[in-house]
């Protein structure tokens, strides 16, 4: 190092082409399994299944853009009539059992809210475990109300009064192929209870595991992303029934 | 959630979970890379026998027979299907950005490396169903890698849209479903997992280049997603999405009020930015081997990652171009022709960088460098006459004939191609530890660009004397007559170049196993793949965590006691 001449540092590392001019971002960056101490990092792993949560996102979004997208064309574009010949608007508004769907918003709504508090439960136990770990420290005994079992079941309950939607909209005579007006309404739901039962499946797996003996923390990870997917699927299914209902 | 599992533990043991279902992004990688180039060998095959069939039109060639005109559609549809999807997209992103996105910004694997198998073996279950519709009754679908409805949504259409067209869309929704689940782990890994110093502006263009495309598949697939399951409804259900009132052979199908259109631009919303998809990655890779063999910093890194996000922006914006013929309003067309213009400016810059960093320098002309400034050639020569095309005034008469052909083939084929090339050439050292044969390289490089450039380059000039495409037969046409010495040219072209696509074949797999050992950095670059063991190992660098002190292209740094200095070196940095 003594060789190097005028023009070199060694004490201030700065970066050169293509890096701009900060001092080395020591970053915590990734990746390093942990503490270095054999236990896994579940800070990290929760920061980085949530950015994963943010990204997965994005997808789900653009796929119920494009579909509101086709709606809207769909909706706009006339119908040739082989009668009249001529060209007519023939949008049939669906009608939809209104106050099944209000109820199913409510049951959902308060998955959502349980889910909510199934994540806060699981946090308060993460962040107690260390402690409870202490040979001789008692903390008491949590009430450990079963808020993530409530949440099952208020999805299911979602999901069975979709089912009914659907038999009521087959009573009134508006099935998947009647008009592009149906066929979108079962599109639509259908996508979103795709993605719910999806979201049931994943906290199933959470429950599952708090039987196996796994660390609180790992199960953690799995119940606050799902908490928060939970809370974007009643989003979602506001958008798709305001769609539904206000552009029919 | 799973991140750390791969490695929390030892290597795995065993054939199945350490080649078959691993964990580790390597081995996916190379997973990709293998599933690529056997869908680059269907996907040439296909173009031979159309090549062949075009200017014999009544032989009889080997595995299909005579080909009628429906089967030469069937060609061309399954060769458009294989090549973007299971070449273009697959190996440059999920094949060397499976492998080399982890090391090169220092992390021990992907963020979520479950997913990341999931994804591969996805892929590969799409690639099986596309492959099924060979062999089902009335074959593969005749619709083109575009699928344009209402041809597409009609099982009664033609031959190969019964079973053909429905595998051809299920594997094309597989597929979005993997490329789904790719991208959101090249997204979260590219945030969350870079090493220590490895700052946003310190990743290898490459890794930029991976991580815009992940974004841009992210955003684009979910669309040709939904485009696919409307089309699978209005082909299976009865719906009116795409299908209008239709008549096929005397018979009123039972649709009404749909908008062939809306596919069209449900489509190309995907279809557009999945040429990025495509080119990206081998603007990554070329930008990364410029500037190594040039032995010169990267000229202007910064615009180069703000050209990448340009373009990626811009490219959400075009898609109309690919429809001025469907009767658009003059108004729109001109929104989206001058969109389409804008492009050339972050693609002009890339190019003008590219130069600059070539310009005075003492190249290394070795095979990958000779790829990378191929590259460059055809990015060129393939893109300049993109503004030609982006013209509504132009495009009508340009759209349907082999201008357009030569055109998409120049840029988005040979181009992506060639950065995969280099990326082969550069990195098969690293990922198999065994140098390739320099030689048989340049042989290779030769025959592949002066071959490409006789077929592709002709048809622009077909095109304009009025050749159409997807024409089955012409040589009975009389205005086409004078044409067919040229065809006849392109045809003798491309047998010359895929023979030649032997010669890289059998210098691939007899430099893997019989290849002069690779020593750790070959090619004195500076990136942290070449700072670990070759072969890298299970964790990528043998249980230490690199830091980063550097940028990534810094060549022939004043004062420093080498030609370049590694990204990890700690010592000798240079005080601008």
């Amino acid at each position: 190092m003594a060789t190097f001449s005028s023009t070199v540092s060694t004490q201030v590392p700065k970066i050169g082409q293509g890096g701009g001019d900060r001092p080395p971002h020591i970053r915590d960056g990734g990746g390093d399994g942990g503490r270095g101490d054999g236990f896994p990092d579940y800070g990290r792993r929760l920061r980085r299944a949530r950015l994963g949560l943010a990204v997965a996102i994005a997808p789900i979004v653009m796929l119920f853009v494009s579909f509101t997208s086709a709606y809207i064309v769909r909706q706009g574009l006339p119908t040739f009539d082989e009668r009249s010949s001529t060209y007519v608007r023939e949008w049939i508004p669906v009608n939809l059992p209104l106050a099944l769907l209000l109820i199913n918003t409510g049951l959902l709504l308060a998955s959502s809210i349980t889910a909510e508090m199934a994540r806060r439960q699981i946090t308060r136990q993460a962040a107690l475990a260390p402690v409870r770990s202490i040979p001789g420290v008692s903390l008491g005994q949590e009430t450990g109300f079963p808020w993530l079992a409530v949440t099952l079941v208020l999805g299911g309950g979602f999901l069975t009064g979709q089912w009914m939607a659907w038999r009521e909209l087959a009573d009134r005579g508006f099935y998947l192929a009647t008009s592009a007006s149906s066929s979108f309404v079962y599109l639509l739901t259908a996508t979103h209870a795709i993605h719910l039962a999806g979201g049931i499946l994943v906290l199933l797996y959470a429950a599952g595991t708090s039987l196996l003996h796994k660390p609180v923390e790992a199960r953690r990870v799995v119940v606050d992303v799902t908490a928060w997917y939970w809370h974007f699927m009643f989003l979602l299914w506001v958008y798709v029934f305001a769609l539904l209902w206000f552009l029919r | 959630m799973v991140a750390q599992d791969a490695h929390a533990h030892a290597a795995p043991q065993g054939f199945v979970r350490k080649y078959i279902f691993s964990l580790d992004h390597k081995v996916i990688g190379l997973q990709y890379f293998f599933l690529a180039l056997a869908a680059v060998f269907v996907g040439m095959f296909l173009s031979l026998l159309m090549r062949v069939h075009m200017i014999w039109p009544t032989a009889v060639l080997p595995l299909v027979g005579e080909i009628k005109p429906e089967t030469y559609l069937q060609l061309l549809t399954m060769h458009g299907t294989i090549m973007v999807f299971f070449v273009l997209t697959t190996a440059p992103q999920s094949g060397f950005g499976n492998y080399f996105l982890p090391i090169q910004i220092g992390a021990p694997d992907m963020a979520f490396p479950v997913l990341n198998m999931l994804s591969f073996w996805t892929t590969f279950v799409a690639f099986v169903v596309i492959l099924a519709a060979f062999f089902v009754t009335g074959g593969a679908p005749l619709h083109g890698w575009t699928g344009y409805a209402p041809l597409s949504a009609l099982p009664s259409a033609g031959p190969g849209e019964q079973l053909g067209a429905d595998l051809w869309i299920t594997s094309i929704a597989i597929f979005c479903v993997a490329s789904l689940m790719g991208a959101l782990n090249f997204i979260t890994t590219t945030l969350d997992l870079r090493a220590k110093g490895m700052t946003m502006f310190r990743m290898p263009l490459t890794c930029w280049a991976w991580f815009i495309t992940a974004i841009l598949g992210l955003l684009a697939f979910g669309v040709l997603l939904s485009a696919g399951i409307l089309l699978l409804l209005d082909r299976n259900l009865g719906t009116s999405f795409y299908v209008p009132l239709v008549v096929v052979n005397g018979q009123v199908m039972g649709h009404k009020g749909g908008s062939p259109l809306l596919w069209q631009h449900l489509f190309w919303f995907f279809g557009h930015p999945e040429v990025y998809i495509a080119i990206l990655p081998g603007m990554g890779v070329a930008s990364q081997l410029l500037s190594t063999f040039a032995r010169k910093p990267i000229f202007g890194y910064k615009a180069m990652v703000y050209a990448i996000m340009a373009i990626a922006i811009l490219g959400f914006v075009v898609w109309g171009h690919h429809m001025f013929m469907s009767g658009m309003s003059p108004y729109s067309a001109f929104a989206f022709s001058i969109m389409t213009m804008c492009i050339g400016v972050p693609s002009a810059i890339k190019t003008f960088n590219w130069l600059g960093t070539l310009l005075h320098a003492r190249i290394r002309f070795q095979t990958p460098m000779l790829y990378a400034i191929g590259f460059v050639s055809l990015f060129v020569s393939g893109g300049l006459s993109g503004p030609f095309l982006a013209q509504p005034v132009l495009d009508i008469p340009l759209h349907d004939t082999a201008f357009v052909v030569g055109h998409f083939h120049l840029i988005m084929g040979v181009a992506a191609i060639f950065g995969m090339f280099a990326g082969t050439y550069y990195w098969v050292p690293k990922m198999f530890g065994r140098m390739m044969n320099e030689t048989w390289g340049r042989v290779h490089f030769v025959l592949t660009l002066v071959g490409t450039y006789c077929i592709f380059m002709p048809m622009h000039y077909l095109g304009m004397a009025g050749q159409p495409r997807r024409y089955s037969q012409f040589t009975e046409l009389a205005y086409l007559q004078h044409l067919l010495p040229l065809n006849q040219f392109i045809t003798y072209a491309a047998i010359v170049t895929i023979g030649a696509q032997f010669i890289f074949v059998i210098n691939l797999f007899w430099s893997i196993f019989k290849g002069p050992k690779a020593s750790d950095n070959p090619w004195e670059a500076t990136t942290l793949e070449w700072t670990t063991a070759t072969p890298p190992p299970h964790d990528n660098f043998g249980g230490h965590t690199p830091v980063v002190y550097h940028g990534p292209y810094e060549f022939s740094v004043p004062g420093a006691p080498k030609d370049y200095v590694m990204q990890t070196d700690p010592a000798g940095v240079a005080a601008h």
